[in-house]
This record gives C-alpha cells, sequence and structure tokens, in this order.
C-alpha cells in the first residue's frame, strides 16, 4: 500500500540516530515549556526558531525538532494546570477544572499519569488521522486555483474570528493588522516599495518572527510585570506516581471521543488547540450529565480535555502541511519556520519533498512514545522543573528572544520592533483582542493578496470569477457562517472560568 | 467601555491614514487589473468598519493597573529599547546583565537575587549561545581589555 511504503521512507529518516536523538530533545524541551507558565507552545516554539536556524539544521531536522517541542509542549501543559492551577499554555486551561480538584484529593500522581495517556492516545489518533488524511487532502488541494486559495484564507481569519475570539470586531481589527502589515515592503508584482514611509529598514517588510517573537513572548514579560509574579504560586503536592490502571480503562470511550472531536476541531482552519479541548470537555460534561460529576475532579474530566487537546495539536497540521494554512497559533508559528526554511506547504510538498513530509510524520508517531515515556516516569523532575520562579524565568526568555531575533539579521531595527510589538501584545491582549490572527495576516497577507491577483488576472478583471467554482462558493459560505453563527451562538459557547480555588 | 472607544479611535485613524497612504503607492508600467494599491484599501477599509462596531458597540473596559505598576511598564520598556540600541557597541554581557536584573526587579522586587539572576542569566547564557550554539557574540565591547 501506498501510505506503507510512504511510512517506510519517513522511518528510515526519523531512525537515524541524529534525527532520533532531535526528536527526544525537542520532547524534552517542548515538555518544560509547556509545563512552565508564561511559556506555552507558540511562544516557546519561536523563541526556538531562530536558534534552530543559526545552528544549521537542514529542513527535515529542523521541523522534526521544532514538531517535537509542539508535540511536548501539549503534554506539558497539563503539569501547571494539574498541580498550581495555573494553564500552563491556553489549550491546558480546561485541564484545570477536573485536574486542580483531584489533585487537591491528593491524588495529583493520578491526575498526571491519567492525562498523560490521554494526551498519548489523543496525539496517536491523530497522528494516524494526519497520515491518512493529509495525502487524500493533497490530492484534492490540487483542485485549488487563486479563486479558491483566496476563499480558503478569508475561511481561515472568519473561523479564527469567528469562533476563537469573544468579539468579532476585534478579530477583524487583528487581522487587518496583520494583514497591513504584510503589505509593507517591495510589492512583488510592480517591484516598488509599498507603505514603507521612505524607511530603509523596512523595505524588505518585516520579518515575522519578529512579530512573533514580540507579540508572544515580550508580551508575556509585561503581563508578568503587571502581575508582579504573583501568578508563581506554589500548589498541591506530588507524592508517590502510580498508574491508575482502574481509572484509564474507565476513560477509555471519553479518551476515544475526545480525540476524534479535537481532530476535526484541529483541522478547521484557524480554530486549533483550544477549542478542541474545550469541545472535548463539554460534550462529555453533557454526556455525563449531573451526575457525572465534573468540575469535582473525576477521571473523565481529566482525560477528555488532554486527549482532545493533543488530537487537535496533531489535527492543525493537516491543513498547514495541505494547503499552507495554519489551523492554530502553534501552527503559524510553524509555519513560519517551514517559509523561513524556504519550504512551500501545499500539496507539490507531497510530492516534491516527501522525505519531508513522512519523515515528519514518522517521528510524530516516535515522539508521541518518547512523551509517553518521559511524561509518565519522569513527570517528578518536571514537576521540580515548574519551581522555577517567574523572576529568573522571564528575563531568560527575552534574552534569549533578544538573542535570537539579533542573530537572524544583526540590526538593532528588528530588535526595536520586536520590543514594539511587545507592547502591542500587551494592549491588544489587554483589550482582549486576539493576537493569533494578527500572525496569521502577515504570514499569509502576501499569499493571499497574491491569490486575489492572480486570480483576476485569470479572469481579466472579473469580480465574480472568485465565485466560479463550487468549492469556492463552500469556501465562502463557510466564512461568512464561520463567522457570524457564533454571535448567536456566544452562550452556548462561553468559555467556563477557572476554578476559583 | 471608555478604552474599547479609544482604541476604535486609534484604529480608525490608523486605518484612515494607511488608506491615505495606499492611495500613494506608485505603480508601474506592467499593470495587473487589481493593481498594488486595491488590497492594502481593503485591508484599510474593513479595519475602518470593524473599529467603527468597537466605538458603536464596546466591550466592558479590562482591569488597567494602577500608576505605579504603569510606570514599572514604562520603565521595562525603556529599558528594553535601550538594550536594544546597547547590545552592538557594549557587548553581550554586560547589558544583558544589567536588562535582566531590572527586568526580574520588576517581577520581584528584591534587589540581592534580581542582581545574582542578571549576573546568572548573562554568564549563563553567553556560555551557552557562544560554546554550544556557537553563535557569534562578543562577550565585551572592543578595547575594553586591550
Amino acid at each position: 500500500m501506498d501510505i506503507m511504503s510512504n511510512l517506510a521512507l519517513g522511518f528510515s529518516i526519523a531512525l537515524s540516530p541524529y534525527t532520533l536523538m532531535l526528536a527526544v530533545v525537542g520532547c524534552f524541551l517542548g515538555t518544560i515549556i509547556g509545563a512552565l507558565p508564561g511559556l506555552g507552545p507558540s511562544n516557546g516554539v519561536a523563541i526556538l526558531i531562530p536558534i534552530t536556524f543559526t545552528l544549521g539544521l537542514d529542513a527535515t531536522s529542523a521541523l522534526v525538532l521544532m514538531t517535537s517541542v509542539y508535540y511536548g509542549a501539549m503534554y506539558g501543559g497539563r503539569i501547571s494546570s494539574i498541580l498550581l492551577n495555573i494553564p500552563g499554555d491556553e489549550p491546558a486551561l480546561m485541564t484545570t477544572l477536573d485536574g486542580y480538584p483531584m489533585a487537591k484529593q491528593g491524588r495529583a500522581g493520578d491526575a498526571l499519569v491519567l492525562s498523560g495517556v490521554a494526551s498519548f492516545v489523543g496525539a496517536f489518533l491523530a497522528t494516524i488521522g494526519l497520515l491518512i488524511m493529509a495525502p487524500w487532502l493533497a490530492q484534492v488541494a490540487y483542485l485549488f486555483g487563486p479563486a479558491e486559495y483566496f476563499a480558503l484564507y478569508l475561511l481561515a481569519f472568519c473561523t479564527l474570528g469567528g469562533v476563537a475570539s469573544n468579539n468579532q470586531a476585534k478579530a477583524a481589527i487583528a487581522s487587518c493588522l496583520g494583514l497591513g502589515i504584510a503589505m509593507i515592503g517591495v510589492d512583488d508584482n510592480s517591484g516598488l516599495p509599498r507603505l514603507t514611509g521612505g524607511n530603509m529598514h523596512l523595505a524588505d517588510g518585516i520579518d515575522f518572527l519578529v512579530a512573533i517573537v514580540g507579540l508572544f513572548a515580550i508580551a508575556e514579560v509585561f503581563f508578568f510585570i503587571e502581575g508582579h509574579g504573583k501568578n508563581s504560586s506554589i500548589g498541591v503536592k506530588l507524592e508517590k506516581v502510580v498508574v491508575p490502571w482502574r481509572d484509564i480503562w474507565l476513560v477509555k470511550w471519553t479518551m476515544l471521543r475526545a480525540s476524534l472531536l479535537g481532530f476535526v476541531a484541529g483541522i478547521l482552519p484557524g480554530a486549533g488547540a483550544s477549542l478542541g479541548s474545550f469541545l472535548a470537555y463539554m460534550s462529555e460534561k453533557s454526556i455525563a450529565g449531573k451526575e457525572g460529576g465534573f468540575g469535582t475532579g473525576v477521571a473523565k474530566g481529566v482525560a477528555a480535555p488532554e486527549s482532545g487537546n493533543n488530537a487537535a495539536a496533531g489535527g492543525a497540521l493537516v491543513p498547514m502541511l495541505t494547503l499552507g494554512v495554519p489551523g492554530s497559533g502553534t501552527t503559524a508559528v510553524l509555519l513560519a519556520l517551514l517559509m523561513t526554511l524556504n519550504i512551500t506547504p501545499g500539496p507539490t510538498l507531497f510530492t516534491d519533498r516527501p522525505e519531508v513530509v513522512w519523515g515528519l510524520i514518522a517521528s510524530l508517531l516516535i515522539a508521541n512514545v518518547v512523551l509517553l515515556l518521559m511524561n509518565v516516569p519522569l513527570v517528578k523532575f518536571f514537576v521540580r522543573i515548574l519551581m522555577v520562579p517567574a523572576w529568573i524565568l522571564l528575563p531568560g526568555v527575552t534574552m534569549i528572544s533578544f538573542v535570537g531575533i539579533y542573530s537572524l539579521s544583526g540590526s538593532y531595527f528588528d530588535l526595536l520592533l520586536m520590543v514594539a510589538f511587545g507592547a502591542l501584545g500587551y494592549v491588544l491582549r489587554k483589550l482582549d483582542v486576539p493576537t493569533v490572527p494578527v500572525i496569521l495576516g502577515i504570514l499569509l497577507g502576501g499569499h493571499m493578496e497574491d491569490a486575489l491577483r492572480r486570480a483576476m488576472v485569470l479572469s481579466d478583471g472579473d469580480a465574480l470569477y472568485l465565485f466560479s467554482s463550487p468549492i469556492a462558493i463552500g469556501f465562502w459560505i463557510a466564512a461568512v457562517l464561520g463567522f457570524v453563527a457564533p454571535m448567536f451562538l456566544r452562550g452556548v459557547l462561553a468559555k467556563p472560568q477557572r476554578v476559583s480555588d | 467601555m471608555a478604552s474599547d472607544r479609544l482604541f476604535g479611535l486609534v484604529v480608525l485613524m490608523t486605518a484612515l491614514a494607511y488608506i491615505a497612504s495606499a492611495t500613494q503607492i506608485q505603480t508601474s508600467f506592467l499593470q495587473d487589473p487589481v493593481g498594488p494599491k486595491a488590497f492594502p484599501m481593503l485591508v484599510g477599509a474593513v479595519a475602518a468598519i470593524s473599529a467603527l462596531v468597537m466605538i458603536i458597540k464596546p466591550d466592558p473596559s479590562p482591569q488597567w493597573p494602577g500608576v505605579r505598576t504603569f510606570g514599572a511598564l514604562f520603565i521595562a520598556l525603556v529599558v528594553l529599547v535601550a538594550y536594544a540600541y546597547a547590545l552592538k557597541p557594549f557587548g553581550f554581557i554586560l547589558p544583558t546583565a544589567v536588562t535582566a536584573s531590572i527586568l526580574s526587579y520588576q517581577i520581584s522586587p528584591r534587589a540581592i537575587p534580581a542582581v545574582f539572576t542578571g549576573a546568572g542569566l548573562s554568564i549563563g547564557l553567553f556560555v551557552l549561545f557562544k560554546y554550544a550554539l556557537k553563535l557569534g557574540l562578543v562577550p565585551f565591547p572592543k578595547g575594553l581589555f586591550a
């Protein structure tokens, strides 16, 4: 079978000692990044990108390292959710709802092992889904012309704005901000500078890595200064860790259902892991009903969001690899990595660079096993790392960000821009304006405009060409629905608040 | 309420300025039907409309920090900008130690741990970047120990 021979190719790359070592290092770093509050998958991967780049890793190695970090961060996020009642990253928010109460009952070890297994199931099933879905979707993507791509980009911004944020106007502003920034620099078609204000530094455009590191990593420092590091409270103690076989058996269907739901949520462009864990938790809660005791520390409530979150992480890779449209904030950062490495994601990636795609998928399978092994017996080690106080961690993150960006270009102008993006990120997040659309806009702006212009060249300026194929019309309808429908579903989809002790 | 309105107003102004400068984009003789102006203007228009929506229907204001915290944030911002300028002329170690100490102090106001954090981070990261990751960092300004 096709998939089997492709997988064999993948494993032949992934099982080389060097790649294997990168996967293990990535899993280890990723778990730490996920576990530390204030360092999530997106800013963790973002600050590591410039460093990978200067290390001179080839495309496959860099991608293996970064996706291992990505998967690892999804595992790690649960540790601080359960022990400190602080989500290590945004998708782990739902894990606090039952994980922390369970830990307070003295079952912290059980909660950690159970969520580790749930993460494994979710990520494993999603990786299987990825390797079945992705080649198929890549085939479909061959049918896409510029009109379809334009509609698809629009769909990504709309679902991101509609589903993942609380206010459509703010999400639209964030998208426009990113798209507007992407326009700065020399126009590819005419070769003339646009919107640079005569500033020579802006002629090349604004590097998306500068924006990503600024918005995600530097902004975090400002938040910690505002909170004076109060968030680094000491949580519950971790006693002995044993494997709670009975609980794992009890939640088998929950994990399967949550994984499926999370995977689908992950594939939706722009929705991502937070939505995956949210949907998984809410659906399990309604299946269990009132007697289920969700919110009091039940096994199902710990397993569902973790399976959902990790499955969504895998699902989000599907549109990123096949269409070049990321399904979440962190996959947007991974897309930035691909672009920096001069790899164009999309259907041609599967035929031109099969070793990249299948090497990546095989390493994801390996990374997942490594992560399970790392996260169950070694969980105590990661718990100790959690005790690094914010007043050491955050200055460290800032300094690493500076060195990373500085090593990319060696220009102080990029550093200033990064600080400016940090300040912007602080204000935006304060006002509940999502920052992920900004990143997506900067990443996709050029492509989106290009798709529009090529479509118009093909049709000789006839705007109706944008609606000329069933696929394009489907995307337009989905885009409008994705943007409008959540306005009416706000009451149902409202995010539950964190357990306030 | 007020913060959203203010932000909406700022976005509206920026969007209008953006559209205005987009009209000034030079066009070349090689012209496609859309041209280099249309997409930026479209983006500006969508931003302006969304800003109007924000002004008309604002969300409740977030909890803004007090004057002292704002001062701390402002100091952090100034320090980071200064650090960006200082990195090249003064080498890595000294500016990093100073910046990290100040940031650490802003997060948790205890002077001695902050200074140790700064010094430790600066030397630790220098060793890590220079020798483990082989980045070409300059530790001290040239001529200091010459």
